[in-house]
């Protein structure tokens, strides 16, 4: 968010400027004008004041309030602090916790390893320029423009267990989104048909910008397809490596709607973020205990956050 | 980042198809959410509301009706009142689950004039949280109430806060056809319901038909064993935290309960209580314990085929008098932009003229007021009055009996282990015990 003006900013400034090395800081100022300064002081301020009053304060101040046990009723100034309480009943009392840092886990380790590479083979596949290509690129894209709550929906007519289609056609009676031991399966085979279209798109972007001449010097050299692509192609296409791992890292966190649209995140389809919604949002309103939630997501993301930040910045570097 | 926010959103896209468009309230509503969420909770105050009018010719109702039949119903009862005082009601329509979840942020936000809620706990909790206005004058005004429903409508400091509209009875529904097929009888006590259940097994069909997908559902099964067992009181006091969920008596609850499952519809958790009503409705399920509203999944022709019994005997010194019948009606916002546009509408909907309206189009609800002309009323509806009316005790069901923190966050999940493992009584009491000691601390 805020990174586009700055690199707008960068851009206003003349190239000789931004590429003098020694004493740039000084004379670089001297070359912008006083609008020049004006707007890029704007620039930076206004999305700096939008990202601390939206996105710090608020969670700064969700982890204040996990302290609290604030029903979300009334002024500020009656909430009553009681200390760790919260994460102690989170950890202790509260039985869907540990199934949702499983779920959240399985997520990303289903999304990982078998949506992942599946999107990777199915670009493989589609780059080939096969007959029809077009079509079934367009297919398998298509689940992607869809919203993850509208998924839901969707396979709810495949998946119930009455009156869905798999169970109609198939004379089966299992209860697809019921049966806590299943229905985990049902919904992560729901969010991986959408996520292996991102990473297709992904990746067939990837697989077009390799430059040729690296598969022709394979080929004279006599290695076969999957070397070619296993010790040449993937390499290359390190930066795309890099997105799909965030984007993969970032839908298994933001794993949501479709549970929600199932079964508001119950009987075997927890996730953190499902467990803070029911807390926080509705009636319940046991705000400093979905706060408790909340921070204990924040603390798990930032560990992918940092994660990926120290990954990009060592790119830099180099 | 915008993780909490997109699901805020989402809660206000919820609203369905058949609630046409998204209206700006309920985005507001979902932008208040987000506040929440992300732990301020003050954008809820910040929400300016310019559109729905401030003139004197109209008032404007918060409506969580948003099923096509009561939303029809509740445009007609608006029509009366335009007709019978010449003010205009603009009804916000928001779907039903929407709207409650919404609900805390709505009423600190800037609320219509009235809105549609429900009488028991959930009405004293925000009566006494000042996020209503009291509506004595009203009751002074309007009549046709028994001391029952007044006792509803009434907060923690004696005054009241709640104009009822309509109530349903839950009970166990079942075709009348299909019982004359098979020469089934009303069973009244326990051992012939399970004898019941067991012949109806042999004869081919499900015998209670049964979903929990939403999580409410069961509860109704909870509420009628435990009045069954332990009796009204011990309802409400367990209800209110004073009863330990750990002792005897709510493990016998568990335990008879657990004796019946064999003969309710298997997989429920997977099912919507729409979905178990039309197993009924095909002759798949023997009954159905539910509350009257079963009845819209049946069409005009086949209502006069459904028939019910109160859940039968089990303890002979308690009896089977007592029963769920949870009040809907309305209350009004702290501060209406339009107060006596909205006393006059408040007085509209307890009186006489709001009932024969609902009477004449609803045939799945219960007019509260019985000043209304109840004539009528299908053979169901005048067999569904008596047994209200014939019952000591009403309660109004536990999501409502209860603190809503309590009832979704705990006992849902709790209820839908239940149905998963009914083993483990000892383990799942002591689990809901443990976390209500730590909710019921104010």
């Amino acid at each position: 968010m805020s990174d586009l003006p700055l690199i707008q900013a960068d851009r206003a400034v003349p190239p000789p400027a931004a590429t003098t090395s020694t004493g740039g800081r000084r004379r670089r100022l001297r070359l912008l004008s006083r609008t020049d300064r004006v707007v890029i002081t704007l620039m930076v301020l206004v999305p700096l004041l939008l990202v601390t009053a939206f996105v710090w304060l608020p969670a700064l101040a969700t982890v204040v309030l996990s302290g609290t046990d604030w029903d979300g009723i009334g002024p500020l100034n009656e909430i009553d602090f009681v200390g760790a309480r919260n994460y102690s009943d989170v950890v202790n009392i509260y039985p869907p916790f540990v199934p949702a840092i499983q779920h959240n886990l399985l997520w990303l380790a289903v999304l990982f390893v078998v949506a992942t590479p599946f999107g990777m083979f199915l670009a493989v596949l589609l780059d080939k320029e096969l007959r029809g290509s077009r079509f079934y690129q367009t297919a398998l894209y298509l689940p992607v423009v869809l919203s993850l709550a509208l998924i839901g929906f969707v396979w709810q007519l495949l998946y119930s267990r009455d009156q869905g289609l798999i169970n109609a056609v198939f004379g089966s009676n299992v209860d697809w989104y019921g049966d806590s031991s299943v229905n985990i399966w049902a919904v992560m085979i729901a969010s991986s048909w959408r996520h292996v279209g991102y990473i297709m798109l992904l990746y067939l972007a990837g697989l077009k910008g390799v430059d040729p001449s690296l598969r022709e010097a394979a080929a004279v050299d006599g290695a076969s397809e999957s070397r070619t692509f296993f010790r040449v192609v993937f390499p290359v296409m390190r930066p795309i490596n890099i997105i799909v791992l965030v984007v993969t890292v970032i839908e298994s966190l933001r794993a949501f709607d479709l549970v929600w649209v199932v079964n508001k995140g119950r009987n075997g389809l927890e996730l953190i973020s499902a467990l803070v919604t029911q807390n926080v949002v509705g009636e319940a309103s046991r705000i400093g205990f979905g706060s408790a939630l909340a921070t204990i997501m924040l603390v798990v993301s930032l560990v992918f956050i940092t994660i990926y930040l120290a990954t990009v910045m060592r790119e830099n570097r180099e | 980042m915008s993780r909490p926010r997109s699901q805020a959103e989402y809660l206000a896209r919820l609203v369905p198809p058949s609630v046409a468009g998204i209206n700006r309230r309920s985005l507001l509503a979902g932008a208040a959410g987000t506040g929440a969420l992300l732990g301020t909770g003050l954008l809820a105050g910040c929400g300016d509301d310019s559109g729905s009018g401030g003139s004197s010719k109209d008032v404007s109702l918060g409506s969580n009706q948003s099923d096509p039949k009561p939303k029809d119903v509740l445009a007609k009862v608006a029509d009366g009142f335009k007709t019978s005082s010449g003010v205009q009601v603009a009804v916000n329509t928001v779907d039903h689950n929407t709207f409650q979840e919404n609900i805390n942020n709505y009423l600190q936000g800037k609320p219509d004039d009235v809105f549609t809620w429900f009488a028991g706990y959930r009405m004293r909790f925000f009566a006494q949280k000042g996020l209503a206005s009291d509506i004595s004058d009203v009751w002074g005004k309007i009549s046709g109430y028994s001391d029952a429903f007044k006792k509803a409508s009434t907060g923690d400091d004696g005054k009241q806060y709640f104009v009822p509209a309509s109530y349903y009875p839950w009970a166990v529904f079942y075709r009348k056809s299909v019982w004359q097929q098979h020469g089934y009888q009303v069973p009244t006590t326990l051992d012939q319901f399970t004898a019941l259940g067991a012949q109806m097994k042999k004869d081919g069909l499900t015998p209670i038909a049964f979903a929990d997908k939403d999580g409410w559902p069961a509860m109704g099964t909870f509420d009628i064993l435990n009045l069954r067992i332990n009796g009204y009181q011990f309802h409400v006091d367990l209800m209110a935290g004073k009863e330990a969920w750990t002792s005897d008596k709510v493990k016998k609850v568990f335990d008879t309960w657990a004796g019946l499952l064999p003969l309710h519809q298997p997989d429920s958790l997977g099912r919507t209580w729409q979905e178990a009503a039309q197993s009924l409705q095909q002759k798949k399920s023997g009954m159905y314990l539910l509350g009257l509203f079963v009845g819209q999944q049946f069409s005009n022709d086949e209502q006069n085929d459904l028939d019910f019994f109160t859940f039968p005997e089990i303890d002979p010194s308690i009896g089977a008098k007592a029963l769920d019948a949870p009040i809907d009606g309305y209350m009004m916002a702290r501060k209406p932009k339009n107060e006596d546009n909205a006393r006059k509408l408040m007085e509209y909907f307890g009186g006489k003229a709001a009932g024969d309206i609902t009477v004449k189009s609803d045939p799945t609800t219960l007019v509260a007021n019985t000043g209304a002309d109840v004539s009528g009323y299908t053979a169901l509806q005048k067999k569904a009055a008596e047994l209200v009316g014939s019952a000591t005790e009403i309660a109004q069901f536990l999501d409502r009996d209860t603190r809503p923190d309590f009832a979704s966050t705990v006992m849902i999940p709790a209820i839908q282990q239940f149905i998963k493992n009914p083993k483990d009584i000892d383990g799942l009491t002591s689990s809901i015990e443990n976390q209500k000691k730590s909710i019921f601390t104010d």
